[in-house]
């Protein structure tokens, strides 16, 4: 029991993180807050399995996106819109030189990726398809190893590594299309402009 | 040294920080050489790092913290009831 206390100590601070993701993935606050509660009670509960000295984060992860795959998966497919082989290397980057100059401050690349605002990014990450969403999500905002995401998935580390690749090429389609509606886009101003 | 195309097709895998060290070497030669790759990969970089910045900021739901808590108050009770 005491071991147990411990681990809710512990846990606890990840808790916004946690939640965090459980809302990328649920895209709901109410079914996301009953994920995080259930990956905590499974943790508690499955403590005693826990080896000390390993990543308590990367353990509570695991949990969390099994049961996020076994629960909510099922009952929520988002469709594919785009088709992926539409979407060529570096898509986003090849784009960014068609910023309308005149919505935004002058040059730095950095500010013109800050043209994208929050619920944008978390729109865009959102709205991919889970097998995409979940590599994204563990690596770019959870900083998590492809080896750690291979075994949260239980799928090869070159799954891992494909999925994340295709999964950032839809990211940056779906952000650049938000640029596109908002006006921010000058397409005049591609060199070789979008086919579609 | 690696080329253009090279660098490229591993610059996610760079930025990740997932490629053996004799690569590192390899990629950073050649980003140190050329101006195209370099700047493909400050971008990528804080396409990246705004991705993490951006969707990590969610404000918890008001009593989360206290609903999570109570939570196992019930589970320990429960616990301890079916023993």
């Amino acid at each position: 029991m005491a071991a147990q206390d411990e681990f809710l100590a512990d846990a606890m601070q990840y808790s916004p993180q946690l939640f965090s993701s459980a809302l990328r993935m649920t895209r709901n606050r109410a079914d996301a807050e009953d994920l995080v509660q259930e990956t905590f009670l499974k943790g508690w509960r499955s403590f005693h399995t826990f080896q000390e000295g390993t990543n308590l984060r990367a353990w509570l992860f695991r949990i969390m996106t099994n049961t996020y795959i076994n629960k909510y998966n099922a009952k929520q497919r988002r469709p594919l819109e785009t088709e992926l082989d539409e979407v060529e290397e570096l898509f986003l980057y090849r784009r960014m030189g068609a910023v309308d100059q005149s919505q935004i401050a002058p040059s730095a690349e950095d500010q013109m990726l800050n043209l994208f605002t929050d619920d944008e990014v978390k729109r865009a990450l959102e709205d991919l398809p889970e097998q995409f969403l979940l590599p994204v999500l563990l690596s770019d905002v959870e900083g998590f190893s492809y080896k750690e995401i291979a075994e949260m998935l239980e799928t090869p580390i070159g799954t891992v590594m494909s999925r994340l690749h295709r999964g950032r090429k839809l990211m940056q389609k779906m952000l650049y299309d938000y640029a596109l509606e908002r006006g921010l886009i000058d397409e005049s101003l591609l060199e070789s402009p979008p086919t579609n | 040294m690696a080329d253009c195309k090279e660098t490229l097709k591993e610059l996610e895998t760079y930025l990740d920080a997932e490629l053996p060290d004799e690569r590192v070497s390899e990629i950073l030669g050649h980003l140190n050489e050329c101006v195209d790759c370099q700047g493909a990969y400050e971008f990528h970089a804080e396409l990246k790092a705004i991705i993490r910045f951006k969707a990590q900021n969610d404000a918890l739901p008001e009593g989360f913290i206290n609903r999570l808590v109570s939570c196992f108050g019930e589970n320990v009770l429960a616990d301890d009831e079916s023993k």
